[in-house]
């Protein structure tokens, strides 16, 4: 991924260059039953991306009214959107959400991945199933089973409480749901994260830690200096992921919402709020035009720490 | 990491074209002999390790056992809660059983609550997340099975296009198309129908990635020129040749597409208005706003939201055991190494 060919776009691609030589022996011809085995694609890809994204597009453009019915008006919903304080209130705060729970995620799968790898631990495959296994939960279910666990009263957290005699503090309260939202995608995304740097851990060569190891180096500043610096990448890759999945967040906070009505508005996030607007609102051209004022913005951010990344992971 | 950019015949001169069963077997032996020769360094060390590295030894494996019981503890916490009555669920300890005095062991009568609550919906709800996962998970690793084939194996025109705006669209966010495909299918007419729910998700561009990577990896150009020659089409070679191939790549794209459709909430929550369409995910959030609100909810206890989750949870938590293998192998190949 990190050569996209969007990027390669305008460079002279070595591989296209030599098999653009390997074809002048030969006789350069189209294999059009190509075209066929991708129309499938093509089609489903066009009526579930392409097309409604286009649409949306053009009903931006559109207001309806009480009286007069619907008429165009340029870009004004746009900016609307661009300078609406409620978006950029839901994206602020997804944007504090991002920067505490993506390294939070990361560093704590980080050290899952470079424990598994460190040859110290017995039966390996155990602890790697059981920390992967959170994935399988649908993100729906697990909001659902931490809204009990996390019960001042009654809940797995509360009772934990009172077993030292103490009450546990209300973490569906407006301060603090925030962070319990952080805990129940930390819990299901750090086991997927810890899969793909262990992964990438075992394609390291051994010969470079017994060089090291001769050297006198320990297994920490092996970690440290071999390891994580040879799977740069693969960091990159899932914190573009996460920061994804952290500004499109929608579920967790949307059926908290029904437990804890008082702590998130309809409003919490970007994608709660274009979702409020499309059928609370009924507002359809204004809500097309926000969430793709907010796929926007988002990309921009994702672009930005992507190139950053990149960059990052290319130099050593 | 591999290159998917390059042409098929590029592809044919930079990698060695070795069978896809041996190289996979190699890489198996080599794990195995890998792990063998570690095991034994390991054992020749262990009397040798000093006192501090037996102290870091304990340290890591109290993190790792931390960590796997923070994973795992929710899900005991399911399962227990299952077995109780709602006053069970209240009054007893989370991680163990309640006792008879709290209405003892329930998981029977939870099961045939949750399947016959609300004239037997949940039921439904599950037939209905089987059809969307399989349908999905199906459709979606064929067709990018097709033009992954199509991409790895042939010149034609748009290829070059179809890799750049896969590539761009795997990192976009999904669910801002969602409410311009909800405004899109409404005007046609689709909302509210099955096929809202599965369109959108038949177009997989992590899944095609995948496909494009395995495909070049493991189809030898050379085996298809062969065929060709031999006077086979490429839909015959696609069926003969290719797809057996490509098995354990179709598998693992298979596993995630299966699982994304499974798990999908924002999707079917915007599009279905009507109960009976509804997979469990939305079905549950259902009954949860209904046990809120006192006057729709009458009776419902929350033991059945309880035992409908963990039975949302089980089909997949057991495919995780068993196909463990193919996990790996997916997460693998889409990681840059």
């Amino acid at each position: 991924m990190a050569h996209s060919a969007t990027v390669d776009g305008g460079k002279v691609h070595p591989a296209r260059t030599s098999g653009r030589k390997k074809e002048k022996g030969r006789k350069e011809r189209w294999e059009w039953s190509g075209l066929a085995f991708s129309t499938p694609y093509v089609v489903v890809f066009l009526f579930g991306t392409i097309l409604p994204l286009l649409y949306a597009l053009y009903l931006g453009f559109f207001q309806t009214k009480m009286i007069g019915g619907t008429a165009f008006v340029g870009f004004s919903n746009y900016v609307q959107a661009f300078t609406d304080p409620t978006f950029w209130q839901g994206f602020r705060r997804v944007s504090i959400y991002a920067v505490i729970q993506v390294p939070i995620v990361v560093i704590l799968a980080l050290v899952a991945a470079l424990i598994l790898d460190s040859g110290r631990i017995k039966h390996v495959a155990v602890p790697r199933i059981l920390v992967f296994l959170p994935y399988a939960v649908p993100s729906v279910v697990a909001a659902l089973m931490w809204s009990y666990i996390y019960g001042q009263d009654y809940g797995l957290v509360g009772q934990f409480f009172q077993l030292f005699g103490g009450k546990s503090p209300d973490l569906l309260s407006s301060q603090l749901i925030m962070f319990a939202i952080m805990n129940i995608v930390v819990w299901g995304f750090m086991g997927y994260n810890m899969l793909i740097y262990y992964s990438s851990l075992r394609t390291i060569p051994d010969e470079l830690y017994e060089a090291a190891r001769l050297d006198g180096a320990s297994e920490m500043r092996i970690a440290w200096s071999i390891k994580i610096p040879a799977i740069k990448g693969s960091i990159v890759m899932t914190v573009v992921f996460c920061l994804i999945g952290a500004f499109q967040l929608f579920n967790e906070p949307n059926l908290l919402q029904a437990i804890a009505p008082d702590a998130i508005n309809s409003s919490y996030t970007p994608n709660m709020y274009t979702y409020t607007l499309a059928f609370k609102g009924q507002n359809v051209n204004y809500a097309a035009a926000v969430s793709l004022v907010a796929g926007l913005v988002t990309m921009i951010v994702i672009g930005i720490v992507k190139f950053i990344g990149d960059k990052w992971s290319e130099n050593d | 990491m591999t290159d998917i950019t390059a042409t098929p015949t590029g592809a044919q001169s930079t990698q060695p074209q070795t069978s896809a069963g041996l190289s996979r077997r190699d890489k198996r032996n080599a794990k195995a002999s890998q792990r063998n020769y570690r095991n034994k360094l390991k054992n020749e060390q262990a009397p040798k390790m000093t006192k501090g590295q037996r102290v870091s030894s304990w340290v890591l494996h109290i993190i790792m056992f931390l960590m796997a019981a923070y994973c795992v503890i929710p899900l005991f916490w399911l399962l227990f809660a299952s077995t109780k009555s709602n006053g069970g669920l209240y009054n007893s300890f989370g991680l163990w059983f309640a006792n008879s005095k709290n209405g003892g062991f329930q998981l029977w009568q939870n099961l045939v609550g949750t399947f016959s609550y609300n004239g037997a919906i949940y039921g439904r709800w599950l037939l209905n997340t089987v059809i969307y996962a399989v349908v999905v998970g199906l459709g979606s690793t064929v067709i990018a099975a097709f033009a992954g084939y199509a991409v790895a194996v042939m010149k034609f025109p748009g290829r070059k296009l179809l890799l750049s705006v896969t590539l761009a669209f795997m990192s976009i966010p999904t669910t801002v198309i969602t409410i311009p495909l909800f405004l899109m299918y409404s005007q046609i007419g689709l909302v509210d129908t099955m096929w809202a729910v599965i369109i959108p998700q038949l177009s997989f561009p992590f899944g095609l990635y995948l496909m494009i990577i395995y495909a070049q990896q493991s189809i030898p150009i050379s085996l298809v020129e062969a065929a060709k020659l031999d006077g086979a089409s490429h839909w015959k070679i696609f069926w003969k040749i290719a797809l057996p191939l490509l098995s354990p790549g179709f598998v693992t794209v298979l596993l995630f597409s299966l699982v994304g459709a499974w798990n999908n909430y924002f999707l079917p929550l915007i599009m279905l208005s009507d109960r009976s369409n509804y997979p469990l995910t939305v079905g549950l959030n259902l009954w949860l706003k209904m046990s809120g609100d006192s006057s729709v909810g009458g009776g419902l206890p929350d033991s059945y939201i309880i035992t409908g989750s963990l039975v949302a949870v089980v089909p997949l938590i057991i495919s995780f055991f068993f196909l463990q293998r193919y996990w790996q192998s997916g997460l693998s190949a889409g990681a840059v190494k």
